[in-house]
């Protein structure tokens, strides 16, 4: 798979910085030095480059991701069924809780899919039983008992 | 998971994004109260230990050119799911890959989110994953719009907003 890149005004050196900050992000006090040192650059001009990057929306952040099992969260999938007359108060509901990561509408009978992280079991049944509660809405949530991969990283 | 309190607080002082300028961990540090050489120690730790899962750039999928997604769900019987779940994790196009509870109604056990160009590039692929794991069992649900996507942010209130 070739990513499309002929409407992303990126050159080489872009990639080559963006494949180095996803994937071998220098643990070092000057990383853009290490990073411009790796691509054949000046640690300004890679700094530029980023700063663009980051205002283009290409890169969405930088910093860690956490394994949520891990610092004692738990954490779902949900599904619900909702009429097209009662999505936009839905999501709204829905979206408010910072546990909710990930929402997307989707093309099917069950046609919103959420992520929702919380420090608890208990809390997490909780705060679905408010979504449920506030928005009338069922919600089916489907916890993962094991994960083959997580991949956040594209080559670009 | 045992955390120690040099730790904890590099993980809270985390939770904020790295700003783009030469030195991006002494901001990280002073938020710790540590030195930047004790935070970067730390991350080296968190990342051996799992526990922080990634540490780098994140990129919006849609502008490096992987503007479609499906989640597709499979049938799978719990016999199957660790071979199944390991052959369908290793095609490049899946991002994630993981077994679930089931519900009533819903007897899809194993969950694959597939990237392609557009959804024809993501239906033909798909066709061939089921057919190396021969399976016929399973739906493609295409993604019509993100309604959210942001990070976690841990050890704060969780109350809506």
């Amino acid at each position: 798979m070739t990513p499309d890149t002929e409407n992303r005004n990126l050159d080489e050196l872009d990639r080559a910085i963006l494949n180095e900050i996803q994937s071998h992000f220098p643990l070092l006090p000057r990383p853009y030095a290490e990073v411009a040192a790796r691509v054949g650059s000046t640690e300004a001009e890679v700094l530029a480059r980023v700063q663009a990057l980051y205002d283009s929306g290409v890169i969405r952040r930088i910093g860690a991701n956490f394994t949520s099992r891990k610092l004692g969260y738990t954490s779902t999938l949900c599904a619900a069924h909702v009429p097209p007359e009662d999505l936009e108060r839905f999501v709204q509901v829905v979206n408010r809780y910072p546990g909710v990561t990930h929402n997307y509408l989707r093309r099917h009978h069950y046609n919103v899919w959420f992520t929702l992280i919380a420090p608890s079991a208990s809390r997490l049944e909780e705060i679905l039983t408010e979504i449920s509660r506030e928005s009338g809405v069922e919600i089916l949530s489907f916890p993962a008992v094991e994960v083959f991969k997580i991949k956040v990283d594209f080559p670009v | 998971m045992e955390l120690s309190d040099l730790e904890q607080r590099v993980i809270l002082a985390l939770q904020q994004d790295l700003e783009v300028v030469p030195e991006p961990f002494e901001a990280v540090a002073r938020r710790a109260g540590a030195t930047v050489a004790e935070v970067l120690r730390v991350i080296q730790g968190l990342k051996e230990r799992g526990i922080i899962r990634r540490f780098g750039a994140t990129l919006r999928h849609q502008l490096s050119g992987f503007s479609a997604n499906a989640l597709v769900v499979w049938q799978v019987e719990a016999a199957e799911l660790e071979r199944v779940g390991r052959r369908l994790a290793a095609f490049r196009q899946v991002s994630h890959c993981y077994a679930r509870r089931p519900a009533p109604g819903w007897p899809y056990t194993l969950y694959s989110m597939v990237h392609g160009r557009n959804p024809e590039e993501i239906t033909a692929l798909v066709a061939e994953m089921a057919n190396e794991v021969g399976l016929d069992a399973y739906e493609l649900l295409f993604s019509d719009q993100e309604l959210k996507k942001t990070t976690m942010r841990y050890f704060r209130e969780d109350d809506p907003e």
